[in-house]
């Protein structure tokens, strides 16, 4: 139920910053709008911990910032491999254990790991993840490792 | 003093955001096969467009655009790495053979063939 409340006001606040009318016309319109997503969305049954990871959103305050510096690190590194003059790419597919327990925090990982620029993720199954690497040395040190280790401190205890 | 520094910033990262824009836009060109394409594309819409977007908050200042603008950057981070899974499968399953570095070099895995992507 908290769950629902917590939807409608995103889904609102969002109609608000969109909208920025403050007729009561589009207010009405936007209410009914949120109230009729919310409870189409309810019937479902999709109002769960993955759809709206209130759970998320305190240690995601701390994980977002740290992604983007690692994007805008390989941002750095993939440039300079495009910009070299010899072009040095040697690419591979290499594979990654996820040890997230959810579903939800193996799609951030696999999502951060295709943001980075130089990896991109081209499958999973279970928590195998397949990893597509435009220079496999860069891939095999730590920095996936501690990718894994921080999603799954993001993710917490798990549901 | 912040009217003097915030156009120079503003600047500063929209012209490092069109740099990524052209590099990624120049790997498009070098770049052997269409997975390593896809870094290069990963490039324009993280730093690219996400130097240029901030850039354009530092410029409008707060307000309302800033807040839309941001919201812009945050969807376009949701869904850019779904559309780059989605090509790469897409080539995956077409049978594409990832572009591995000369067939000599001892087979690494996803390698096994000799010609790799031919381009």
């Amino acid at each position: 139920m908290n769950r629902i409340l917590w939807l409608w006001g995103i889904l609102f606040g969002l109609w608000l910053l969109l909208s920025y009318h403050f007729e009561w016309l589009f207010l009405v319109f936007g209410t009914a709008t949120c109230t009729v997503a919310v409870l189409v969305a309810a019937r479902m049954g999709i109002v769960d911990r993955e759809s709206v990871p209130l759970h998320l959103v305190r240690r995601g305050a701390l994980y977002v910032p740290w992604l983007v510096w690692e994007i805008l690190k390989s941002n750095v590194r993939v440039a300079g491999i495009i910009l070299s003059p010899r072009l040095r790419v040697d690419p591979s597919i290499v594979h990654f254990r996820a040890s997230q327990r959810t579903d939800l925090g193996r799609f951030i990982y696999a999502n951060s790991i295709t943001l980075t620029p130089g990896t991109v993720t081209t499958g999973i199954v279970a928590d195998d993840l397949e990893v597509h690497a435009i220079v496999r040395e860069e891939v095999d040190g730590s920095e996936e490792n501690d990718m894994n280790r921080r999603v799954a401190a993001l993710e917490g205890e798990g549901a | 003093m912040m009217e003097q520094v915030l156009p120079v910033l503003t600047w500063v990262l929209l012209l490092s955001g069109a740099f990524f824009l052209v590099t990624g836009a120049l790997g498009m060109v070098r770049l052997p096969d269409v997975f390593t394409r896809m870094h290069a594309a990963g490039m324009t819409d993280t730093m690219g467009a996400g130097l240029i977007l901030v850039g354009l908050c530092l410029h409008s200042g707060v307000n309302l655009v800033t807040m839309r603008l941001l919201l812009v950057l945050a969807f376009l981070w949701f869904t850019a790495p779904i559309a780059t899974h989605a090509v790469a499968k897409a080539a995956l399953a077409a049978g594409t053979e990832p572009y591995t570095l000369g067939a000599g070099e001892g087979g690494a895995d996803g390698g096994e063939g000799e010609g790799g992507g031919a381009p």
